[in-house]
């Protein structure tokens, strides 16, 4: 029996984002692949081959269900169809674990298909808590918040990220999945350093750790501003920041999260080789 | 004006200013920081329209798509999470435009692609056996109804949508004649098919799905079309898994 966190069951090894053309793949050998996330919008049909697929990788796999589509961080209430979904897919494939987003997605009934920033004041604290309470309680779960791609700052903002995220944890008993490669790319938008993050960061509340690659532009200024694509391989830097996080945080769930331009199966499961040797190392040094 | 309202309006509204308050590292404005919003949401929901519609996009062409994707993404941002329904009125909205006119069976040509997304995401059912139907006298089986599975879906047009589908999806297909066309689309496994179906099937297969009996649904359609013969609709139905009880 593979060794767990204390905030998720799955186990302590690399996982990957699921994409449908894996499926035989997967299912043929999955190589260092232990566990694997599904996104919980595009399993809330009625039936058909998603379903199927995702009942026959339950049997074999952990699964994470990560939602993309609650809008926790939003004004508004949840959205109660949206949640009964949720608890709908929940109750029926009890994954391993499940997760959402410090953002918003819907405003006023439309849903934006994008991860949107919030500023992080005593005002959406209250909120942000509010709604994380009401699913946990709807779920009879923990759930774990994930850490946002900033591409920039709001002026109202009084809470730095990673004193927001623990003050959450600290009121709701939620736990975090941190996303280093947002980390780095927020790090990298807003000017600081990625380990200042990591450090400041409550670790011992990690549930699940997130892996992704990103794309490169510039701002007005000619500065770099990288863009969280889910398209690419994971950049060095960020698999140096994987190290150091792990260095600190012990072996936790990681992921490789490749969502558009996705490669072929051997492409994406050299990646999660790559984060199995990561945590191989952290465990051999402990 | 909420964060939340200035962020959508803008995001949809490239014309727009950047809302104020938004900020780089340094507390310089945010500039075109913003523009990765605006970005993501149209590129991932004019992504989506392609994806929904292969067909619509192949025949109007990838610069035209993506123009129309544009008007139709901002005047109908999706009105839910889940992305697997997302076009529910882009039949509609491409029948109204006038640039459009003279291509009057785009709407019928989304409105299929719609109907085979829908079917795909339906929900599983058990088929009937089709001993059960075998096994009746025929004046006993025309007072039954027939029940369907949820990805079984219907569709009339006055246009050739079904050539015209099969033209674009299918390597050799023959070249669409004028004409109307009704089409049954079943899902016998995981991917649903649709299917040419003769005169009359469509008036006999709405009919059944109104709750009409066998012998109610044959008369409705073989008073519009004398020639009607049950058999090939059943055929088909059975062929596609697409029944799933008969009662009296």
């Amino acid at each position: 029996m593979p060794a767990r966190s204390e905030h998720s069951h799955l186990p302590n090894a690399a996982g990957v984002g699921y994409k449908p053309q894996h499926f035989q793949s997967i299912m043929e050998n999955a190589g260092t692949v232990e566990w694997l996330e599904i996104h919980a919008e595009n399993y809330m049909g009625d039936g058909g081959r998603p379903l199927a697929q995702l009942r026959h990788l339950s049997e074999r796999f952990p699964i994470s269900v990560h939602g993309v589509g609650l809008s926790i961080g939003g004004e508004g209430p949840l959205d109660p169809d949206h949640l009964a979904r949720l608890k709908h897919l929940v109750d029926w494939l009890k994954p391993a674990s499940f997760s959402e987003h410090l953002a918003w997605s819907t405003h006023d009934t439309h849903f934006y298909n994008d991860l949107l920033p919030l500023p992080y004041t005593d005002s959406t604290l209250t909120r942000v808590c509010d709604h994380i309470n009401q699913v946990q309680d709807l779920l009879g779960r923990q759930m774990l918040l994930e850490n946002p791609s900033s591409y920039l700052a709001f002026a109202e903002s009084t809470w730095a990220e990673p004193a927001f995220l623990n003050e959450i944890a600290k009121r709701t008993g939620c736990g975090l999945l941190l996303d280093v490669n947002n980390v780095f790319v927020s790090a990298t938008n807003l000017g600081y350093r990625p380990q200042e993050y990591i450090d400041a960061y409550p670790i011992d509340l990690v549930g699940e750790i997130h892996l992704g690659g990103h794309d490169e532009d510039e701002d007005d200024h000619g500065r770099p501003l990288l863009i969280d694509s889910h398209g690419a391989e994971v950049v060095d830097p960020v698999w140096s920041l994987l190290a150091y996080t792990l260095v600190r945080s012990g072996p936790k769930p990681t992921l490789v999260e490749w969502d558009t331009d996705v490669p072929d199966w051997p492409v994406l499961e050299a990646e999660a080789a790559r984060a199995a040797s990561a945590l191989h190392a952290v465990k051999v040094a402990a | 004006m909420s964060r939340e309202e200035q962020f959508t309006r803008a995001i949809l509204d490239a014309r727009l200013p950047v809302p104020e308050g938004l900020l780089d590292g340094v507390a310089r404005p945010a500039g075109r920081r913003f523009s990765v919003y605006r970005n993501n949401v149209a590129v991932s929901l004019t992504e989506a329209l392609h994806q929904g519609f292969p067909v619509i996009a192949k025949l109007l062409g990838q610069q035209n798509m993506d123009g129309l994707a544009a008007m139709y993404l901002r005047a109908h941002p999706p009105s839910s999470p889940l992305m697997m329904h997302y076009g529910a009125g882009f039949p509609e909205f491409l029948e109204n435009l006038e640039q459009l006119s003279h291509l009057g069976y785009l709407g019928d040509v989304a409105r299929l692609e719609l109907a085979l997304r829908c079917s795909y995401h339906a929900g599983d059912a058990t088929p009937l056996d089709p001993a059960r139907l075998s096994a009746m006298a025929p004046q006993d089986l025309m007072r039954c109804r027939l029940h369907f599975a949820p990805a079984m879906g219907l569709m009339r047009s006055d246009w050739p949508i079904f050539s015209i589908w099969r033209y674009n999806t299918e390597p050799n297909a023959p070249k669409p004649q004028a004409g109307a066309e009704d089409l049954l689309i079943t899902r016998p496994d995981f991917d649903p098919i649709p299917q040419l179906l003769p005169k009359g099937s469509a008036v006999w297969i709405a009919a059944l799905q109104a709750g009409e009996t066998l012998g109610d649904a044959t008369d409705a359609a073989t008073n519009e079309f004398p020639d009607f013969d049950l058999s090939a609709p059943l055929a088909l139905l059975i062929e596609g898994l697409a029944l799933t009880d008969l009662s009296q």
